[in-house]
């Protein structure tokens, strides 16, 4: 029996010529990836125990990016406690304020991410990493403490679903919307501990980064990590930004799937995630049959959708338009070097030609942290990665996501609106 | 070695996919402190809960409790207020196994948020992997615990662990 991508990763990174789905494994991590949230209380857990140490100061990215820039005393404390462990610990690798970006944008960007590499971060969103054939997950912070001290982590092989997509995606339809069709269709624990493995001529068109916005929401389907096996167009991507030497992994042609999902991309309509849940998926052909939904913010930002290439799209669809009366629009380039291209291009003035704000990038409103918080009774077209309650500000707001697309024709028209008409 | 027998209220919340953002909301995650992260929560589910809870108390769900977000803030923030156990019908991926990291208890039961009712008064055998409702008099099993958790349990969490297999090197 073969393998698939992500059980040759393991098996490689735990010093085995197989593993299986069900077993336990002490794998060896190539890289921790640091942000704000989630490494202070490492760090404590760390000194606590007489630990504090770091495996390999070269494997450790650190880019604090949830509440920066500080948006109050208690988040100044933690990142001047990061600072001071960073330069403890000598890790070159520090995007402090100036060269910050949400840390599953910058983390690639950058050039730290090659395929065949096993990746952890104290953040659910960590599968981001997968689009470059990378195992690649979330963990809480005693796992970011365990594998800064040991180089290593646990982790249980998990069984893959394949999700094949063929086919040309119609105008207006992006990743975003064949990955809130896929969550819709399997529900928000419909990969539960399992990676998905996205495959298909529809994803070999997608560029790399329009791959990241699939693996990303792996994670809303309750999935350990999503991956896309790498090709010419990931090689070219990471040899831009790295001369890290690496193996390309792919799945064998008999490795074992759990289930087999298959997609036509010519189907796939924009799709937006209704509250509460990102499942909640409904087609503008459903949403044309309803009443209209007033938008009051529109949020064009995060590790989701926050990349230049986004930015390219909204500003294409928001150039020489206004945004509603009654409606604000922020837009939060994800990284500082995507802030500085969207500039150069011309795509800040767009948007705030448009009357949209431009922020510098951070987490920020996408996870009801600050800039950008909704009051009781508001509602937000995001293109973001999660809808709970309370997910942007009050438990009384509503959160819709969707794509760069539908979120710039939404700010133009005041309500939920089909992009198809502005492209 | 953690105990064997627990014995609590059940605070019984009949929903699927609990998440992270409704046990402790983002905008209090500029500490790590349980006693702190405690005073909020389940907040953005049930203002009152941290009034009702007593030491010693379970939390019960239906299925995925937990999704959402890696923080295991959500883990402190519930053992901080006191909670002993969830018991739920499933798991969250990465809040089962913050759970596990923790020496928390996050028990699997398929019938956990029917069978058991608000304020039933329950005995957790862990060995035994049962569940006494003494209400109903009813007793139900729960999925084994793996031997790695049960480890992790008896270790105080993971980083314990590992500190005891590097001294036992």
């Amino acid at each position: 029996m073969g393998m698939t991508i992500t059980e040759k990763i393991l098996a490689k990174h735990c010093g085995k010529d197989s593993v299986k789905p069900g077993e336990l494994i002490n794998a060896k991590i190539d890289l921790v990836l640091c942000h704000d949230i989630t490494t202070t209380p490492a760090i404590d857990m760390l000194e606590k125990a007489g630990m504090d140490k770091v495996f390999d100061p070269n494997k450790v990215v650190v880019t604090p990016d949830h509440f920066v820039p500080n948006k109050d005393i208690k988040s100044a404390e933690m990142v001047n406690r990061i600072r001071k462990w960073v330069k403890k610990h000598n890790i070159k690798h520090f995007y402090d304020i100036g060269r910050h970006g949400v840390c599953h944008a910058i983390l690639p960007e950058q050039g730290h991410v090659v395929p065949g590499m096993t990746i952890v971060a104290g953040d659910s969103h960590t599968c981001t990493h997968g689009a470059f054939g990378a195992f690649s997950t979330g963990v809480g912070s005693t796992d970011i403490a365990a594998a800064l001290a040991t180089g290593e982590l646990w982790f249980k092989v998990p069984e893959t679903i394949k999700f094949v997509v063929d086919g040309k995606l119609p105008k207006g339809v992006y990743s975003k919307d064949i990955i809130l069709t896929v969550i819709r269709d399997i529900g928000v624990d419909g990969a539960l501990y399992k990676a998905m493995e996205f495959t298909g001529s529809t994803i070999t068109d997608l560029s790399v980064e329009a791959r990241m916005t699939i693996t990303n929401m792996a994670i809303e389907a309750g999935g350990k990590s999503g991956i896309i096996e790498p090709d010419k167009k990931t090689l070219q991507y990471v040899k831009e930004r790295t001369d890290e030497k690496f193996e390309i992994v792919k799945s064998d042609a008999d490795a074992n799937y759990s289930v087999v999902r298959k997609y036509d991309a010519a189907k796939l309509e924009p799709i937006v995630a209704f509250p509460d849940l990102p499942s909640n998926g409904k087609t503008m052909t459903e949403i044309s049959k309803m009443q209209p939904i007033h938008v009051d913010q529109a949020y064009l930002g995060s590790c989701t959708n926050g990349r230049i290439e986004d930015l390219r799209i909204a500003a294409e669809i928001m150039k020489g338009r206004k945004v509603a009366e009654g409606t604000r629009m922020i837009v939060v380039p994800a990284t500082t070097d995507i802030w500085k291209q969207a500039n150069k291009e011309g795509l800040l003035d767009i948007f705030m030609e448009a009357g949209a704000t431009v922020s510098t990038a951070t987490c920020g409103a996408c996870l009801g942290g600050h800039m950008g918080i909704l009051a009781s009774g508001e509602t937000c077209i995001s293109t973001t990665n999660r809808n709970f309650v309370g997910r942007m500000g009050s438990t009384e707001s509503k959160v819709y996501l969707a794509s760069p697309a539908i979120v710039a024709a939404s700010a133009i028209e005041g309500k939920i609106a089909d992009p198809r008409r502005y492209i | 070695m953690a105990e064997n027998k627990l014995t609590g209220k059940a605070h019984v919340y009949k929903r699927d996919d609990i998440n992270t953002d409704e046990i402790i909301p983002a905008r209090y995650l500029n500490t790590d402190k349980e006693k702190e992260l405690a005073q909020y929560a389940m907040e953005d589910l049930d203002k009152t809960f941290v009034k009702k809870v007593k030491p010693g108390d379970f939390i019960v769900a239906a299925e995925n409790f937990g999704c959402g977000s890696s923080r295991e803030h959500a883990i402190w923030a519930l053992r901080g207020a006191g909670v002993k156990a969830v018991i739920a019908n499933s798991f969250a991926r990465i809040f089962f196994r913050n759970a596990i990291n923790n020496g928390f208890l996050a028990i699997e039961f398929k019938g956990a948020a029917d069978k058991i009712k608000d304020g039933a008064g329950l005995e957790i055998d862990i060995k035994a992997g049962k569940i006494i409702n003494k209400d109903k008099g009813e007793e139900y099993s729960f999925l084994p615990l793996s031997d790695f958790a049960v480890e992790l349990l008896n270790d105080g969490g993971l980083i314990n662990h590992i500190k005891n297999k590097g001294a036992k090197r």
